[in-house]
């Protein structure tokens, strides 16, 4: 199997339908499965580098692309979202089932868990339904085999009627096999036999499916499919069908009703049923379970979710992850900041004699430096690590455990991922919060995330209080800023209309984590980070400059006298420094030394007015980077109601601290 | 069956999580009477088959009894769902309220006063689960379409029902009922919780956590909110 560079298949150019060219023949792939079943594994070892990643047209699902070329066959692959059913409960279902059934790609890839093979194969039954050219992939091969499952490979291909490959994508046993048998359906299109439910569902499927055959209504969906979809009460399907034809809709109300009455049953629950019961039979025809004990294992699950050592286990997981991100950052982050000096070190005495050089200098390659030292030696490894731990199944336990308190803020224990992801950077974060249902828990997970102190924030935590106050008030801050995310998250879960769904979430089963998944995961999250923060960081540098060039920040920042005199109880030149943080938040910690002209902030702070500056720096604002992501995925009026909300805050807490800590000190 | 009758066997059913024998101090200081007169009573239930009563130790309710108790629990908490939601009487008083009212309500009134309120699943004053009703369906739409034909063909339910919610780890059920909106239903039915289901309870997290449960080979995390709405038949009966 070999990869090329060919990335002309691009997202625009979507009507790339098969057919000879000078190349060879030309197929698209679509991999589809349940989430956590070694799809994007398998996407990359089948695509490499050639992807191009977007999102769906008008929607805000993450749409994966790429090319491979394979004997001679030029081939699209598509990677579909991970979903357990098609019933258009969520954007990927419906993204998911449209490309199926209407662009119609050569052969549907349906990557499988070998190891919970049943509740797999509940969708497998949904993609037959949809005549879809399948390849059923059983991967994560290794996983059944430690869990004593036997899988009888050529049983399971009769009895489903389609190719079966055994995987182990993690190690890429199986892909090339997987391949050569999607290239042979695609060649062949073999007709799969129609999966068959029980006599007394079928009986009515194939009397409303022949009346949908007679309608002739010109829809792109297979006609079984169609009245399977209508018995099941879908939404969509039955608004697309009633706006052709009445004659079907009141038919599938005499025939529902029929089959009410005769089974007391409804019939979306019947259907879900028989294709459970499907799916267990072919399982028990398949498949053999040894009894294998996991002692290992079974302990660590036991203490990860003990109620001590549980939460015992949460608060080293997350404190761990964030004293590792800090050790390791500073470290590397020194390192890297003397590399980059060693090419040019920003002097701010430029822009008094140069100030077009200054701009480019102080601020473009200040801008570069800025984002080299913070992704690099902080989100990077603070990513990396997540992912490892996300990957052995430890944070399923982690989100298990805190679920409770993630209730009182209307959200469920899987919005605890995005969360911390905040802790590294904002950008992904709001990115990551997708995994939640509804538009108000992504809504509420992104809030919560505004407040949580990314690095650039932590820095200047770190910078300004852990090294001249003292690493207790720092501390302190970390947790004060716990109980604002907190008292901030109730107060929003309070003001958005709406009632949160509950938690339904599988509990992996731990494992040995994989580097090479984990590597995956962080560059998927930090790339965001290079294309959106990167550039804003740049250009952003870059317009502080000009501002300084030209003496307009000092101009701004009297204005806000009365907020960061009068009320903070800050220096005058905290204006700037908020003006320069809320491009990049940790230019709070650079942009004060630079004005001081000293590292040593006690020259131009008092100890009350360091804590109240870093405090303010948390909570203030979104930084542009994050207000651009928050625009672009709730709109302009969410974002800037955020945007209030911080800010508020931030002029509350800060100024009562300043009070309080003035009256008691 | 009296009143008082049936306010034992809603105490006996408040304080035994999972069949636990419940002490006679325990519903004495729960119903404000004497220990003597509890064990008068106590007596005179496990006579008429309600509660199975071992001197010095306590009772469990029988089968017989827990279908009372869950009658009359569940009437209770639905009254008390009325009384805030619908007619906004301030939670502290919710509970007397329902308690005189309990008694008088018909089953009928009982099952349209769950279809009004959409089948609330917990009791606002203390977020206790709302138990299911008797009827034989395996979701709530069932109920809804029906109801208009009349329910009194549609029979009742013979066998009693307990939320995974209120369940020991360890114990198995089978899969009834599941309570609650389209959505919620649809993502567990394509979960793989259709009725007639094995489930086990594996662990239920501290503080009103989620619930862990296997259900077809694999391992399922369970909100509260989403727990409170399966309800299972118990493998063995208690006698």
């Amino acid at each position: 199997m070999s990869t090329h560079n060919n990335t002309s298949n691009g997202l625009k150019n979507k009507k790339v339908k098969e057919g000879t060219t000078k190349r060879g023949k030309q197929f698209t792939f679509a991999l589809a499965g349940n989430a956590n079943v070694g799809k994007s594994v398998i996407f990359n070892q089948l695509t490499g580098s050639n992807q191009i990643i977007g999102n769906w047209p008008g929607k805000t699902v993450e749409r994966a692309e790429g090319t491979l070329s394979f004997e001679g066959y030029e081939i699209r692959v598509i990677d579909l979202p991970g979903i357990y059913s098609f019933s258009t409960f969520s954007m990927e279902e419906i993204v998911s089932r449209d490309y199926i059934a209407l662009e119609r790609p050569d052969v549907v890839i349906n990557v499988v868990d070998a190891s919970v093979l049943e509740r797999n194969l509940f969708f497998t039954l949904q993609l037959l339904e949809m005549n879809a050219p399948l390849v059923l992939v059983l991967n994560q091969l290794d996983v059944a085999k430690s869990k004593g499952i036997l899988i009888d490979k050529e049983k399971l291909s009769t009895l489903l009627g389609v190719p079966v490959v055994f995987a182990t994508a993690t190690r890429g046993e199986g892909i090339y096999e997987a391949v050569k048998e999607a290239v042979k359906v695609a060649n062949s299109k073999p007709k799969h036999k129609q999966v068959r439910y029980h006599r007394n569902l079928e009986e009515q499927i194939e009397k409303l499916q022949s009346i949908v055959e007679k309608e002739k209504l010109d829809l792109q969906y297979p006609t079984r499919w169609v009245a399977i979809k209508l018995f099941e009460g879908d939404i969509e399907i039955t608004k697309l069908v009633a706006e052709k034809s009445e004659t079907i809709i009141s038919q599938l109300k005499l025939f529902s009703a029929e089959f009410e009455k005769n089974y007391q049953e409804k019939c979306f629950a019947t259907i879900a049923s028989e294709r459970y019961a499907l799916a267990g039979s072919i399982v028990a025809a398949s498949l053999q379970q040894e009894e294998i004990s996991h002692p290992i294992t079974d302990k660590i699950d036991w203490f990860a979710t003990h109620r001590i050592y549980g939460y015992i286990t949460a608060a080293t997981v997350i404190g761990g992850l964030l004293l590792w991100t800090f050790f390791i950052g500073n470290t590397l982050s020194d390192l890297i900041s003397q590399g980059l000096n060693l090419i040019y070190s920003t002097n701010p005495e430029l822009s008094a004699s140069a100030p077009i050089l200054s701009i480019i200098l102080n601020g473009f390659w200040g801008g570069v430096e800025a984002g080299l030292t913070l992704i690099i030696p902080f989100v990077i490894p603070f990513y990396l690590l997540l992912a490892l731990i996300e990957d052995s199944g430890l944070l399923t336990r982690v989100a298990f455990m805190m679920d409770s308190a993630m209730h009182r803020i209307g959200l469920h224990g899987k919005a605890l991922i995005p969360i911390i992801l905040g802790y590294g950077c904002s950008v992904p974060a709001i990115h990551s919060c997708k995994i939640m249902e509804t538009r108000r828990e992504r809504l509420l997970a992104t809030f919560a995330i505004t407040f949580a102190p990314c690095s650039a924030r932590t820095v200047v935590l770190f910078g300004m209080v852990g090294l001249f106050v003292g690493i207790h008030w720092a501390l302190l801050l970390y947790v004060v800023n716990l109980a604002i995310i907190f008292v901030m998250g109730r107060v929003a879960m309070k003001a958005i209309p709406g009632k949160s769904t509950g938690l339904i979430m599988e509990m992996s089963s731990f494992k040995r984590p994989s580097m090479k998944i984990a590597l995956k995961q962080t560059w998927t999250r930090t790339k965001s980070i290079i294309y959106v923060v990167f550039p804003i960081y740049i250009v952003g540098s870059a317009f502080i400059q000009v501002l300084y060039v030209y003496d307009i920040l000092t101009s701004i920042s009297n204005v806000l006298y009365p907020l960061t005199v009068t009320w903070l109880g800050l220096p005058a030149f905290a204006g700037v420094l908020l003006l320069l943080g809320a491009i990049r938040k940790e230019l709070v910690l650079v942009g004060a030394a630079a004005i001081l002209g000293t590292a040593d902030l006690l020259i131009g702070f008092t100890p009350v007015q360091l804590v109240v500056m870093a405090l303010v720096a948390m909570l203030y604002i979104p930084c542009v980077s994050t207000m651009a992501v928050l625009g672009k995925e709730f709109g302009w009026k969410s974002a800037t109601l955020i945007s209030l909300a911080n800010i508020s805050t931030a002029l509350i807490v800060g100024g009562l601290t300043f009070h309080l800590l003035n009256f008691f000190i | 069956m009296q009143k008082s009758t049936q306010d034992y066997l809603k105490t006996v059913y408040s304080l035994s999580k999972n069949g636990e024998i419940v002490s006679n101090t325990d519903i004495a200081q729960k119903l404000n009477v004497t220990p003597a007169s509890v064990t008068e009573m106590l007596k005179k239930l496990a006579d008429e088959n309600y509660i199975k009563y071992s001197p010095y130790h306590g009772s469990t309710l029988t089968e017989k009894g827990l279908k009372e108790a869950q009658k009359i629990t569940r009437k209770h908490r639905l009254l008390e769902s009325f009384l805030s939601n619908v007619l906004h009487i301030g939670n502290d008083k919710v509970h007397q309220e329902a308690c005189q009212m309990e008694h008088a309500l018909s089953d009928e009134a009982e099952e349209s006063l769950c279809r009004l309120l959409k089948h609330p699943d917990t009791c606002p004053d203390d977020g206790k689960t709302i138990p299911a009703c008797d009827l034989p369906f395996s979701n709530c739409e069932e109920c809804t379409q029906l109801h208009q034909k009349g329910l009194e063909q549609v029979g009742k339910r013979d066998k009693n029902l307990i939320s995974i919610r209120e369940l020991k780890n360890g114990s198995i059920g089978k899969i009834s009922f599941i309570r609650g909106e389209h959505k919620v239903l649809q993502r567990l039915l394509d979960m793989g919780l259709t009725p007639g289901t094995k489930i086990q309870i594996i662990k239920v997290a501290p503080m009103n956590g989620p619930v862990e449960v296997a259900v077809r080979g694999t391992k399922l995390a369970l909100g509260q909110d989403i727990a409170c709405n399966v309800f299972v038949e118990m493998e063995t009966t208690n006698k």
